[in-house]
């Protein structure tokens, strides 16, 4: 039997990150997925980052991921969002091609050094009990595995629905793996079910963009990854449209056909993302709502039309479709679906993302009850790497709230779970501040250097990067001038004898950049990643103390570990009650225990007391 | 098992020996004042019996509760915020009718509930930033809407006024300080004498004879008020009555209001300060002259001047608020300082402020932070139950 360190199931962006992670670490990975195309399938919308989003984008690069890489080779429009506000809450996105970007992560997985693609059906899990050592494919050919890393997306107990027509099946033109689920079933995992919905697709070429609002990518593109320079394909805009009270009309009179108004759909979609019925009832009162139309593709005439997600019937869809400007004589060529599915609650997972109930598995991406690329991407990145150095026998790396937005959305998965599809937002970060897509390999890349899953390129480039930075950050802090001397340059502070040093200055945003060149003409000499690096750091640097102090406060929580065998119900002094709660979430540290609903300063001491306790009689 | 929270008559013993007849009850977790289970017995008065009951308790296991161990419980479990705590440690050392008013306010919870609708508002406020951040590529307005800053200010005026009602709240918990000021032999301890009806202070026809600051509590009409009985003020070469005298100005001028006493209706100019009383003491002596007159010897004017006195401290606490300690009012001034200047910050920067904002508060009603207070307040009172 052929045996893989690594086995990661899925080839979603889940899998690829976790499968490329693994085998960066060196060991023997294998990816399964049904079929080559599947590789990097953007089965939602054609576009990745965002707010939030794109911090997460940035953090997989800068731990020598691939998704950052190969969106920058696909994108063919970037936007870098919120560009009027600060910069720790500006996200890089991209509308992606489709096509480019399956071909691009097929390229990229099959040139991985240590990676195997492997195509079939996973029909079962193997192991002793509740230890998973290993795959059976459909074919009958079974793999042993160091560890598995299960990224199946909504295919367990996917049922899609379009008006009262409902099929199982997980996306589009996929059959669902139900022998999988059987598996699964016998560990006999938390699940729950959510949903969630896609839009109906049009053609291109049936929509008459003249009458359209058209919005471009921006002038200077902001790449992805590190790594990446410019876009290298040709560049497209959005077309813009809008519903009216004639398609609202269409819908209101069509609701009881709804797969989600008639009833037929259960589990929980996501607040942020509602259908188009969602949002014709919940605000009644809007006469209109924005449609952006994003072409799918170069060669590709697919338009995904953003903010119309539904499950009314397929006729419905067309008369509420060519109610709208500029789609009077729209083509669908598919009509969009709500897709019902169950996710494991996170909760039964540690934050290595491994299944704590289990040997040898971690669950990544949509399973988990999350939504989005990204979201997805992150998760692979950790459960690969730590299905990798399971396989080494080396220590779990964890990810913290302070250093990254991963951290942050591992933490909010295992410690609260999730009640709807969970998207990253940046007011999940309490440290945004210094959590930035411009820092993000100042964060991580170290670690990745440590680990040994960041190749030659990223170190030198990382490294020629942090000198620049660091050089730069030495000239501005050590060069200060009175408030004299800078009005004389044009530059106007208050007169109270302070002296300022440039970076100070840098951080001042009413501030021109050009009046500090005439006083420091080496500051024309940096690039401008450099120098808008340092106003960034100088903008945030009097808020960075505050959010230090906290991080400290959260990471000597975090550094205390509540031993996993701790018996709550042996306790006393704790309530009944936050004794279930505390047998149920298992928290990890201190930190993840304070976070559970109704925990009493008195219990965390007996925590802490416990976990003391713990240590002293292990040693 | 008897009923939770029902009375039950039951005679008590000590293996066959009987020990007292007393009234019993328990509380099931979550329905006593720790929110644990709690059983009491209402003994009857005598020590011996406390005494007897209490080693019999020991024997199974039990042992007296530490001092404030069971305010200390119903805080650690819930029950209690630590605006709570420090009211009903206010409430146990109130004297009088005021004080004890404003702390039963302050255990009621009332400042937890403000501080629950400011953090409302906070979150509203914050909620609405957030959303301009983090949906700027949605159908949600770019820019941070005038609600959020009208929210922020309104909050602001909130605190503000919560703030302004702390010295005068603070007073009526600590209690005034009036000092009672003049030249030597002007009268002043025969006047406090007639005051407190009762020799509390030394009393002589030789000049100079209260060498040091006599303290009288009062419980002026509800105020709890500190009558400061000063050396007589004047030039001496006395070393030990220079001190008095050095001593008596320094309190005088940091008494909340000070009773300037003189046969004559004098005033030492340098001590005076607007609300101060002048008296005009030995009016059965002397008939002429400014100021209220009051006799030490017929009482004359006695009740009219505690009743100007109690009027115009009166008029300082009128608007005294519900936050009557320095660490309160800390924390209220942390969080209207971090919403100063707000509308001039990027909304990242808003929401950061905000945020710290709602820290403040939170350590106001002690929901983070704790810790740090939880020894200085539980050292500080004797909280018990």
């Amino acid at each position: 039997m052929k045996h893989y360190d690594v086995i990661v199931i899925g080839g979603g962006h889940a899998g690829i990150e976790a499968a490329a992670a693994a085998a960066r670490m060196g060991v023997s990975t294998a990816l399964v997925t049904m079929r080559p195309e599947d590789l990097g399938t953007l089965s939602c919308n054609p576009a990745i980052g965002g707010l939030g989003k794109g911090h997460l984008v940035r953090e997989i690069d800068a731990m020598d991921g691939v998704m950052g890489r190969l969106a920058d080779q696909a994108g063919i429009q970037f936007r870098l969002l919120n560009r009027r506000k600060g910069p720790a809450v500006q996200g890089p996105r991209g509308q992606m091609d489709r096509a480019l970007y399956r071909a691009a992560a097929f390229d990229r997985l099959s040139s991985q050094p240590n990676l195997t693609l492997v195509y079939g059906e996973v029909s079962a899990l193997t192991g002793e009990g509740r230890w998973i050592d290993g795959i059976v494919l459909a074919d009958g050919t079974s793999f042993s595995a160091g560890a598995v890393v299960l990224t199946t997306g909504t295919f367990l107990n996917g049922v899609i629905h379009i008006g009262d027509t409902r099929r199982e099946a997980g996306r589009w033109g996929d059959r669902a793996s139900n022998g999988l689920a059987d598996s699964l079933r016998r560990l006999d995992l938390p699940l729950g079910r959510l949903k969630t919905g896609t839009p109906p697709r049009l053609d291109g070429r049936s929509i008459d963009w003249s009458r359209l609002e058209m919005q471009p990518g921006d002038d200077a593109p902001v790449m992805f990854s590190y790594l990446s320079t410019a876009p290298t394909v040709a560049q497209i805009a959005c077309g813009i449209t809008h519903t009216n009270e004639a398609t609202h009309r269409i819908i209101r009179e069509n609701l009881s056909r709804s797969a989600m108004y008639g009833g037929q759909i259960s589990g929980r979609g996501p607040r942020y993302c509602p259908s188009i019925e969602d949002k014709v009832v919940r605000f009644a009162d809007k006469s209109s709502h924005q449609i952006f139309l994003e072409p799918e593709g170069l060669d590709d005439h697919t338009v995904y039309p953003n903010g119309i997600s539904t499950s009314l019937p397929a006729d419905i869809q067309q008369d509420y479709v060519r109610s709208i400007g500029g789609l009077e004589e729209a083509i669908i060529t598919q009509p969009g679906y709500a897709v019902e599915y169950d996710y494991v609650d996170p909760r039964a997972l540690d934050n290595s993302l491994r299944l704590r109930d289990a040997q040898g598995l971690y669950l990544a991406g949509q399973i988990n009850g999350t939504t989005g690329y990204e979201e997805a991407g992150a998760q692979g990145l950790v459960a690969g790497l730590n299905a990798a150095l399971a396989a080494q026998g080396r220590d779990q790396i964890t990810f913290s709230r302070t250093d990254s937005y991963i951290g942050v959305m591992i933490d909010d998965l295992t410690t609260r779970g999730v009640s709807e599809p969970y998207r990253m937002f940046t007011s999940r970060a309490e440290f945004r501040l210094t959590l930035r897509a411009d820092n993000a390999d100042q964060r991580l890349t170290p670690l990745a250097l440590r680990l040994g899953c960041a190749g030659d390129e990223r170190r030198q480039h990382f490294a020629r990067r942090q000198d620049r930075y660091m050089a730069a950050r030495k000239m501005t802090e050590s060069l200060r001038f009175s408030p004299t001397e800078l009005q004389r340059a044009g530059i106007h502070t208050r007169l109270d004898g302070q002296q300022r040093s440039i970076f100070t200055l840098l951080g001042g945003t009413d501030i021109c950049a050009d009046r500090l060149a005439g006083l420091v003409p080496d500051l024309l000499d940096l690039r401008p990643e450099t120098l808008q690096q340092l106003r960034n750091d100088a903008l945030y640097h009097q808020y960075a103390d505050r959010q230090a102090r906290d991080a400290e406060i959260l990471r000597a929580d975090e550094a205390i570990d509540l031993p996993q065998d701790l018996d709550y119900a042996r306790i006393s002094g704790l309530s009944a009650e936050l004794r279930a709660k505390l047998t149920a979430a298992r928290p990890a540290t201190l930190a993840a225990a304070a976070k559970i609903e109704g925990m009493t300063p008195a219990a965390l001491t007996l925590l802490v007391a416990m976990a003391r306790a713990g240590r002293r009689s292990r040693a | 098992m008897p009923q939770p929270r029902h009375a039950y008559f039951r005679t008590l013993r000590d293996g066959r020996e009987e020990l007292d007849q007393a009234l019993v009850l328990w509380f099931e977790a979550g329905s006593s004042f720790t929110g644990e289970e709690v059983a009491e017995l209402h003994l009857h008065g005598a020590p011996v019996v406390a005494r007897r009951v209490g080693s019999a308790l020991a024997a199974l296991g039990a042992r007296p509760a530490e001092a404030g161990e069971f305010t200390r419980r119903a805080f650690l479990n819930g029950r209690m915020d630590l605006a709570e705590v420090e009211g009903l440690g206010d409430l146990l050392e109130a004297e009088t009718d005021a004080q004890r008013r404003l702390a039963l306010r302050a255990a009621g919870g009332e400042l937890g509930r403000k501080a629950d609708g400011w953090r409302e508002m906070l979150i509203r406020a914050g909620a609405l930033v957030e959303a301009s951040v983090d949906f700027a590529d949605e159908e949600v307005p770019d820019e941070v809407p005038d609600e959020v800053f009208d929210l922020l200010r309104r909050l602001t005026t909130d605190l503000e006024q919560e703030i302004s009602g702390f010295r005068a709240a603070e007073r009526l918990r600590t209690g005034f300080e009036v000092a009672v000021i003049g030249a030597p032999n002007a009268g002043k301890s025969s006047l406090i004498n007639r005051i407190a009806r009762r020799e509390v202070a030394l009393v002589s026809d030789i000049a100079g004879t209260t060498r040091d600051v006599i303290e009288l509590r009062l419980d002026l009409r509800g105020l709890a008020v500190t009558l400061l009985d000063t050396a007589g003020l004047r030039a001496t070469e006395d070393h030990v009555e220079g001190l008095g005298v050095r001593r008596a100005r320094e309190r005088a001028e940091a008494a909340d209001l000070r009773l300037h006493i003189s046969p004559e209706g004098h005033v030492d100019s340098a001590l005076w300060r607007d609300g101060d009383i002048l008296v005009r003491s030995k009016s059965d002596l002397i008939a002429q002259g400014d100021g209220l007159a009051v006799s030490a010897l017929s009482g004359e004017g006695i009740e009219g001047l505690l009743a100007e006195l109690h009027d115009r401290l009166a008029l300082c606490v009128a608007g005294a608020g519900i936050v009557s300690h320095e660490r309160q009012a800390a924390a209220l001034r942390d969080a209207r300082d971090a919403l100063a200047g707000v509308s001039d910050l990027p909304p990242e920067l808003v929401a950061e402020m905000i945020r710290q904002a709602a820290a403040s508060l939170d350590r106001l009603v002690g929901r983070i932070g704790a810790e740090e207070y939880l020894d200085v307040i539980f050292t500080s009172f004797c909280i018990g139950k």
